[in-house]
């Protein structure tokens, strides 16, 4: 096999980390947005499980004959991280529904302009008759 | 294979094929399928994102090489888990000895996470009542191969999912990928036969009480040994033998994180995927 270079994944780490900021800040879609930081954070777990590793040694579960382990504790920090991220996924996944069903759609733009009538609105009930778009 | 990390990848295994879709899916199915052209320019956004990923490459350039055994990870509590987990909590599996002893704190706050997320979701749109389908609509009514290969797979899921539930000292697996993957054969059972059939496998509102049986079981564990006078989660109160008192302790442990993430796990599903569309 051919040794690949050692900083090879920390960068590429820090491109998928990159490539999930990226959606984060630039897409609109509420959708989107959660899948950038899903990319992110699974950027993480590849960062630290690449730090557990010790070249030549074995999956951490002790075999007679085998002295050299990888770190378990990176290992353990991100198999709950996995389990959690999904749970927190889905929190973010239940808070954009209820933006759907509120507002109507998931477009960070809309919902900002919608809200800015329903300020203009309560401020002024008279000027806006069209920002009855409340929940 | 090259990391060594087995019990993340079979995590990750588990989660994604079974849990991540399926909630993507119906987030989606529940919003708008469409997304809006966007107006702002992408060129700020790519000007930060090159500047922060060209100072991050920068900093791996002082990083330790990747397999280094002198790297500071590897320096301080590390090596200390290798050498003495298998002898002090007396299981091979030293990732299980330090996520359920070791680092019992840590796993504890991690279960009540998972346990507040998902009252979180059920808070925000609540258990949905199931509806039966509309027969015309149902075209998965028909899929005789589909049904007869779900039910020939969901009791393979189930068993497997309890072995790794309690096979995770010796081997691969525990509490996390156990509740993952018996929540999947769930999954499985109501995609395939419908909510209402699902439903009466495992009522909607046990999910959360289960849930909170889950971290009672891991916090009593604690609580049990404070009453003995020794530290919060100290196993070796469990059994006349610290080492047995140990293993005791982490299956007990497990069991709890097993019971919380499957039953939240199912849970979030039985809302996400219940939910009807308003539009």
């Amino acid at each position: 096999m051919i040794e690949i270079p050692g900083l090879y994944n920390y960068w590429v780490v820090v491109f998928l980390m990159m490539a999930g900021f990226y959606v984060v800040i630039s897409q609109g879609n509420l959708v989107k947005k959660l899948v950038g930081l899903s990319l992110f954070q699974t950027s993480v777990f590849i960062f630290y499980i690449s730090m557990g590793k010790i070249s030549g040694g074995a999956a951490p579960i002790l075999v007679e004959g085998i002295t050299t382990y990888s770190n378990p504790l990176p290992h353990v920090l991100i198999l709950t991280a996995i389990v959690v991220g999904v749970a927190t996924t889905a929190v973010g996944l239940a808070l954009v529904i209820r933006i759907y069903e509120a507002y109507g759609t998931v477009e960070e733009d809309e919902i900002q302009k919608q809200d800015l009538v329903d300020d203009a609105s309560i401020e002024d009930p008279a000027s806006t008759s069209s920002g009855e778009k409340d929940k | 294979m090259d990391l060594n990390a087995v019990d993340v990848a079979f995590t990750e295994a588990a989660v994604g094929a079974g849990v991540t879709i399926v909630l993507m899916l119906s987030s989606l199915y529940l919003t708008s399928r469409w997304e809006a052209t966007p107006k702002h320019s992408s060129f700020i956004p790519l000007l930060v994102v090159s500047i922060t990923g060209a100072v991050l490459v920068y900093a791996t350039l002082d990083a330790p090489l990747h397999g280094d055994p002198a790297a500071a990870v590897h320096q301080h509590v590390g090596p200390r888990y290798i050498e003495q987990g298998p002898v002090e909590v007396g299981m091979p599996n030293m990732v299980t000895a330090v996520l359920a002893s070791y680092r019992g704190f840590d796993t504890f706050g991690e279960t009540f996470v998972i346990f507040t997320a998902g009252l979180g979701v059920l808070l925000l749109l609540g258990i949905p009542t199931p509806h039966r389908p509309r027969p015309e609509l149902n075209t998965i009514e028909e899929e005789v191969v589909l049904k007869v290969v779900v039910k020939l797979l969901i009791p393979l899921i189930l068993l497997y999912a309890l072995y790794v539930q309690f096979h995770g000292d010796f081997g691969a697996g525990g509490g996390f990928q156990a509740g993952v993957i018996f929540a999947t054969g769930l999954i499985l059972y109501d995609l395939a036969f419908g909510e209402i059939e699902a439903r009466k496998v495992i009522p909607a509102r046990w999910l959360p009480r289960l849930a909170a049986l889950g971290v009672l079981i891991y916090g009593g564990v604690g609580v049990f040994s404070l009453l003995k006078n020794k530290p919060f989660l100290d196993y070796s109160v469990l059994a006349n033998d610290p080492v047995h008192g140990q293993h005791l302790g982490v299956l007990l442990v497990e069991l709890g994180v097993g019971i919380t993430v499957f039953s939240v796990i199912l849970l979030i599903f039985y809302i996400l995927a219940g939910r009807r569309r308003q539009s």
